[in-house]
């Protein structure tokens, strides 16, 4: 049905009859992303257009100074090893992808000179492979030229097991071949509805080869210009000081007419979000400020007569709570939270689906997100207007009270329900961390008034994100009854966050609590529907098994939505940044100007 | 006097060791990873992170990561940042400039206040300058340094808009441009430290002063007929300055140290804050050798105090 819909509604992009944001905006509603919406247009046969540009300097240079405060400031300026989106941003200064993302998720050509489409024979017509034609004269700052063998050995340097890319789940599975000096193919093993992935974006820039070949695999560590980066990009590297100070000057042969418009360029790091926000707000010292999760209040207040502003950007990035499905407080051979139990609440869809009904989004986000948050019932969230009207979600300590009543569960002496001698109890973790803490309190108190206990566990993050075994507070081993936490989503694409909940990666003692899927959720249907979407060659038909899976969550709340979170950032009333919410802050860094 | 250095020196070796293995042993059984910001991103798979974890020799035994450890120190390698990707005495040096010209700034800036205050105080002991300076120094040192810190951010940055509060290692400036923004930049954060410091210094000085200038042999030089000053400075302040020695002694790793709150707030690329950005990215080499270079400070100025007692005091021998 949404099969035919779909070629329907293509056809009509072609011929004209629908508007191409439209289309978007419909595909949006099923909870697909706008970048994959503008993605698979491209696959029906719609050239996808550059997104618009609304760059005003008509010479390079003549800027000054940009003043940017990165509260977290990156530690290393290889892009390849990043522990965080603070050192893509750095090294995005630098270093450049073929293409990056704008604020609406259209592609804007950053190295390549031409997007890839069906209608130009760059993107083959199966989805298993894509050409990319470089910009011709593009120079390392080096002075070496930027030829196809940069891109090939790229690929090369990550997909070596003993480089221990961050990246490498990317690039694996394909195969980067060039054609001539100014062409690379990508070929991929499965027809991929998202073939915009690598080298796109910042976190998948690219390196050069001359620099980096004698540093590949094992030695990756030693190579001097993991420190000095020398890329295409609009400014030139200067300076260095891990945790401190990224400095780089314009690029006299920047590839991009009358780009960039700053003489020079510095990234500040450390202190705190509320200390940037008012040496950006408040006093003008700075002119763009990173990140900046302040409440609410604190920002309206250094707004008022500041000299700055706040700025919001629309990506995907959804607070949750998960749902265990697994018995936390019984051992099996020496795992809690064994595949072996079940967990004797949540097991009865009743308890869920009342859960579901006790989260107050609304007062979630007037007392604590304000502007930056949003209201959803969705997992996967896109820009405003393409928000899905699909699903919904409701407060209402009434209705919940009446379905755990049905279902049996009635209020004992203390007026905590039970059924069969059990209790409604529950263990409720998060990270440390202000928004965090007051979410759980609003969450702990409708659930009083409906008869569940919630206790409520706080753990620090490096440890409740932590990969160590030996620990038992981590969120993949959910030794709770639910924990609350965000996935960011990484890429424009939601294949690799459905794909976390595969009955097949389970986080076990076996695997030492590194597979995925932590709610230890089980649904057979879920898994038909991504391995059909998986191996599907039409990717109108791939989108369809993937908004079935998202429904099948939905209905069997192992998630519950609680706050579509914005990027916010703090900038200088006359600074002109372009921030997406679905790339990193300094992607789009070569089109920020200020208005004189 | 060489023998008594030479000796202590090397009972030195022993407890360096014995702190080398403590805060080696607890840092390895702090909970969790540098790689843990990693979990989140659904795009990294988890075989990255384990190969990082080996690669890093972060899978292997305790026991053998200490002793992979202590050879390294010993032929002069500090280790390599698991954050950074770089050496860790590189991180440190490049952090050093910093540290010293602010906390050092700091700590003098506290004695010239702490020892003329003290001094005087301590001569006229109740008067009302006394009194004031007692009462100030009180206020000073119960104001911790976040409170202050903030508090002149507000004034003397928002309000009046005079100074920067973003400490800045790249000032655009040359000649006697740069040494002004350089010490307009410093002015706050030593001031919030040196002020701080001078409290507690000034109460110290002045205690140490009473407890000499009561002494016979300081009557004996009034009797004399010398004057005020020369019995001041000559006669008073050289013995009562030993305690005082200690105290700036064991503070002085502290002034390589840097402060840990301050380099926060005033945003200063120092040691402190080079130490906690590490600690809460669980970068283990670089929390490992700035603790291991303060315990090897501590050792040393406790050896400088103890030879500068004998100098102050040649009744003190040192065998």
């Amino acid at each position: 049905m949404l099969d035919k819909e779909l070629r329907s509604m293509i056809g009509q992009v072609k011929d004209g009859r629908m508007d191409r944001r439209a289309f978007i905006k419909r595909m949006a509603a099923v909870g697909l992303t706008a970048p994959l919406a503008n993605q698979i247009l491209a696959l029906g046969g719609v050239a996808m257009a550059e997104g618009p540009s609304t760059y005003k300097p008509t010479k390079r240079g003549g800027g000054g100074a940009l003043k940017l405060l990165w509260w977290q400031g990156p530690t290393l300026l290889n892009p390849h090893f990043a522990t965080g989106t603070k050192d893509q941003d750095g090294s995005r200064l630098f270093y450049e992808p073929l293409a990056c993302w704008d604020p609406d998720g259209n592609m804007k050509l950053v190295l390549a000179s031409e997007i890839p489409s069906i209608q130009n024979g760059l993107l083959a017509a199966d989805g298993k492979s894509v050409t990319w034609k470089l910009k011709p004269g593009v120079k390392w700052h080096d002075g070496k030229p930027f030829t196809a063998d940069d891109i090939v050995f790229t690929w090369e340097y990550i997909i070596d097991p003993a480089t221990a890319a961050i990246t490498v789940a990317t690039y694996r599975d394909i195969t980067v071949e060039k054609v001539d000096d100014l062409t690379v193919r990508i070929t991929f093993k499965k027809p991929t509805p998202f073939w915009a992935d690598a080298f796109v974006g910042a976190p998948n820039t690219i390196i050069p080869k001359h620099l980096f070949a004698d540093y590949k695999g094992s030695k990756s560590r030693e190579a001097p210009t993991n420190l000095s980066p020398v890329g295409t990009g609009p400014y030139k590297f200067v300076e260095f000081k891990p945790g401190d100070l990224v400095r780089g000057q314009l690029n006299p042969d920047y590839h991009m007419p009358n780009r960039p418009y700053f003489d020079t360029v510095e990234m500040k790091g450390g202190g705190d979000a509320v200390s940037a926000a008012r040496a950006v707000i408040q006093t003008g010292e700075y002119d763009f400020g990173w990140n900046i999760q302040v409440e609410d209040d604190v920002l309206l207040r250094l707004e008022k007569g500041g000299k700055g502003k706040t700025i919001y950007a629309v990506g995907g990035d959804t607070e949750f709570i998960a749902l265990n499905f697994t018995d936390p407080n019984t051992e099996v051979d020496g795992e809690k939270s064994s595949m072996k139990t079940k967990h004797p609440l949540f097991s009865d869809p009743a308890v869920r689906k009342a859960l579901s009904l006790l989260i107050d989004r609304e007062s979630v986000k007037k007392a604590i997100y304000g502007r930056a948050g949003r209201t959803t019932a969705n997992f996967l969230n896109g820009p405003e207007k393409f928000v899905s009207k699909n699903t919904s979600w409701e407060f209402s300590i009434e209705k919940a009270s009446k379905i755990l009543d049905d279902a049996g569960w009635k209020p004992g002496a203390d007026g905590i329900r039970e059924k069969d001698g059990k209790k409604l109890k529950l263990l409720y973790q998060t990270s440390i961390n202000g928004p965090r803490q007051k979410t759980q309190a609003i969450v702990k108190q409708a659930c009083q008034k409906a008869g569940i206990d919630v206790e409520l566990k706080s753990v620090v993050a490096s440890v409740f994100f932590s990969s160590d075994v030996a620990n038992p507070d981590t969120y993949a081993k959910f030794y709770a009854d639910i924990e609350m936490f965000q996935i960011p989503l990484s890429q424009p694409d939601p294949s690799q966050h459905m794909r976390r909940f595969l009955s097949t990666n389970v986080a076990t003692k076996e695997n030492k609590w590194q597979g995925t899927n932590f709610p230890r959720w089980i649904n057979k249907d879920y898994d038909a529907a991504i391995e059909a979407a998986e191996s599907e060659m039409d990717p109108l038909k791939r989108a369809e098994h993937y908004i079935k899976a998202n429904d099948l969550m939905y209905q069997d709340t192992v998630f519950i939505p609680v706050q579509h979170r914005l990027k916010v950032e703090a900038a200088a009333n006359n600074l002109r940044p372009i921030i997406s919410g679905w790339a990193n802050e300094t992607d789009n860094l070569h089109d920020w100007y200020r208005e004189e | 006097m060489s023998q008594y250095v030479l000796r202590r020196l090397l009972i030195a070796i022993p407890s360096l060791l014995g702190i080398s293995v403590v805060l080696f042993v607890v840092l390895a059984l702090a909970p969790g990873d540098p790689f843990s910001e990693l979990a989140t991103n659904p795009n990294v798979p988890p075989e990255v992170q384990a190969a990082l974890r080996a690669k890093f020799g972060l899978d292997d035994p305790i026991h053998l990561r200490y002793l992979h450890w202590l050879n390294a120190m010993l032929h002069g390698d500090w280790g390599f940042s698991f954050v950074s990707r770089m050496n860790v005495d590189t991180l440190i040096l490049q952090r050093l400039p910093a540290t010293l010209y602010v906390i050092g700034s700091a700590q003098i800036l506290a004695l010239l206040i702490a020892i003329p205050v003290g001094v005087y105080a301590a001569t006229k002991p109740y008067s009302l300058f006394d009194q004031i300076a007692n009462t100030l120094a009180f206020v000073g040192f119960s104001l911790p340094t976040f409170f202050t810190g903030i508090l002149f951010i507000l004034i003397f940055s928002v309000t009046l808009d005079w100074l920067p509060f973003v400490y800045t290692t790249d000032i655009k400036a040359t000649g006697i441009h740069w040494v002004l923004e350089m010490i307009r930049q410093a002015i706050m954060p030593v001031a919030v430290l040196g002020l701080f410091q001078a409290a507690s210094m000034t109460r110290f000085v002045r205690s140490a002063m009473l407890d000499v200038i009561r002494l016979d042999y300081v009557t004996t030089a009034r009797a004399k007929g010398l004057g005020q000053a020369t019995v001041i400075v000559k006669h008073v302040m050289r013995n009562a300055m030993i305690p005082v020695v200690t105290l700036i002694a064991l503070q002085m790793p502290a002034v390589f140290g840097g402060a840990i709150v301050t380099e926060q707030i005033f945003r200063i690329p120092g040691i402190g804050s080079l130490l906690i950005s590490s600690i809460l990215s669980n970068d283990t080499p670089v929390v490992m050798a700035v603790t291991f270079v303060f315990a090897c400070l501590v050792v040393l100025f406790n050896l400088i105090a103890d030879v500068l007692y004998g100098w102050l005091d040649p009744r003190i021998s040192l065998r």
